[in-house]
């Protein structure tokens, strides 16, 4: 599905990420996790090419290194931006009509995403400056779903929220992940690899530990360093 | 003053105010857009001028020659943004400024070296430029013609904001230009968008502007720039209907400073600064101006 080779990324001469390697299955979750700075936000931006970088991605075969960011996201990559970054002064309607800018059958997929979001339902016409914290990030979510992803990218979709919240959050990715792809960053490590397939540990821009989510729970470096003991 | 002087120039005022209003479009949107004083814009309305005399002199009917003329006037408006500005998305915005004014003073040099710069009559055909005389106000046909079509264009402008996903696109691009991208959005394009529509309004401001005081140069667009410009700011720039306010407020400040105070007509000019100077005192963001960062029309 997606397959990324030395990836760096540099914001002048210092180095965010430092050639690292990672591979997404179909049909996974798989989970990029470390402290605030080790570079995960910078991943993410490489691979759709908002930021600089080098390295190789390819994605569905096609190798998509160079080509700018609407067509990476043409191409079947959506990302959900940290922050959430909610059109605020659009509706919720026209958020969801935002995501699916270029797909026609927009109509059929907002009352899909109404479905799956009923929270966003009763709220169509609020703006999305307007809406809670929660309900945003599922308006992110909606949104970058509009544009039929095959590969969803999530950056730090729990940030600021409340307990509960994440739970509904993550049962949500869980359920995506019957048809989509998902590459899930988190600060919130123990949540992300408990929904996760696979997971790898960035460290100062560096790999420092991957392996499939469980045995990362139960490794002893992972639970010191991030699961708080 | 008696009621036919004052409706007199009730008329004049909202006939300048509508060229006002029409320029103050474009700056306030691309200003919306890229948080660019675009100041090559005032120059634009002289090019749609200029292109219209070239039109009619190569042997084009005059509506044609209009058409042509805000059709070149929205290709040049495009490419300077695809030229000058798109280079710079990402540099400081002063580079930006600094180049808006570069651009300003190449249009206005390259006109001058093609046309010269002794002003020429413009070849307002005879039907446009008739009057009629409704008692002892006079009404020559342009001062109804120009706020009719500038209250259509406004309609116009505001549907294709609101309720088109290309306006949709730009009321989001006002707000955040990399989350747009990654809605799979050419953000380019949508940029592009703006300064054809933009440069299409100044373009129809300057042909207005020819046919009200027929003589056109290279320099026309410069303080009828500046002044459209001071319009957007007076009505609160990024606001689409504050342009056009801040347009009218102008265009009567203008014409009743010189019928109340004949004296101090030469000073016209300065009154109109001086009235932008008074509301940003009071009121920062000028008066439809509401948070710019939250980007909203």
């Amino acid at each position: 599905m997606l397959k990324v080779e030395n990836l760096e990324v540099y914001y002048g001469v210092i180095a965010a990420v430092r050639g690292i390697d990672l591979q997404v299955e179909k049909n996974s979750i798989v989970t990029l996790i470390g402290a605030n700075g080790a570079g995960k936000t910078s991943t993410l931006n490489a691979l759709v090419n908002s930021i600089k970088k080098k390295g190789k991605i390819i994605a569905n075969g096609h190798n998509i290194t160079k080509i700018p960011t609407h067509k990476v996201v043409q191409d079947g990559i959506s990302l959900v931006p940290e922050g959430r970054k909610i059109f605020i002064n659009l509706t919720v309607d026209e958020n969801l009509r935002m995501g699916a800018f270029n797909n026609e059958k927009y109509e059929v997929l907002k009352e899909d995403m109404y479905r799956k979001f009923p929270r966003l339902s009763g709220k169509k016409e609020q703006m999305g400056g307007t809406l809670s914290g929660g309900e945003q990030q599922m308006l992110a979510i909606a949104r970058a779903l509009m544009s039929e992803p095959k590969l969803l990218m999530l950056d730090e979709p729990s940030l600021g929220l409340a307990p509960k919240i994440i739970g509904e959050l993550f049962e949500t990715i869980t359920e995506l992940k019957k048809t989509i792809t998902i590459l899930l960053v988190e600060q919130n490590a123990f949540a992300a690899l408990k929904i996760a397939d696979y997971g790898y540990v960035l460290e100062n821009g560096s790999i420092a530990l991957e392996g499939k989510a469980s045995e990362l729970l139960g490794s002893d470096e992972v639970r010191k360093k991030y699961l708080g003991g | 003053m008696d009621l036919s002087t004052f409706l007199q120039q009730l008329v004049n005022g909202i006939s300048l105010g509508s060229m006002y209003a029409l320029i103050a479009i474009g700056y306030t949107m691309v200003y919306g857009t890229l948080r660019l004083i675009n100041f090559a814009h005032g120059d634009i309305m002289m090019v749609g001028a200029f292109l219209v005399y070239l039109a009619v002199a190569v042997g084009l009917p005059f509506p044609v020659a209009v058409l042509v003329a805000i059709a070149g006037s929205m290709a040049v408006g495009v490419m300077t943004d695809k030229i000058a500005y798109k280079p710079l998305r990402d540099a400081p915005k002063i580079s930006l400024l600094i180049t808006a004014i570069g651009i300003s003073f190449f249009l206005e040099n390259l006109f001058n070296v093609l046309f010269g710069g002794v002003p020429k009559a413009f070849p307002a055909p005879g039907y446009l430029t008739i009057s009629f005389k409704l008692g002892d106000v006079i009404l020559p046909l342009m001062v109804i013609v120009i706020p009719v079509i500038t209250v259509l264009i406004l309609g116009a402008v505001l549907w294709v904001l609101f309720k088109t996903k290309y306006g949709m696109a730009i009321r989001a691009l006002a707000f955040d230009i990399p989350t747009v991208k990654l809605m799979g959005i050419n953000a380019d394009y949508i940029i592009s968008i703006v300064f054809a529509l933009g440069s299409a309004l100044a373009a129809i401001g300057g042909i207005f502007y020819a046919i009200s005081y027929p003589s056109i140069d290279p320099l026309m667009g410069v303080i009828v720039g500046l002044k459209a410009f001071a319009a957007a700011v007076l009505g609160g720039i990024g606001s689409v209907t504050g342009a056009v306010l801040g347009g009218f407020i102008l265009g009567f400040t203008e014409i009743f400073v010189v019928a109340l105070f004949p004296e101090l007509g030469g000073y016209k000019d300065a009154f109109a600064f001086f009235f932008l100077i008074l509301v940003l005192l009071f009121k920062p963001t000028g008066i439809m101006g509401k948070d710019l960062e939250r980007g909203r029309f």
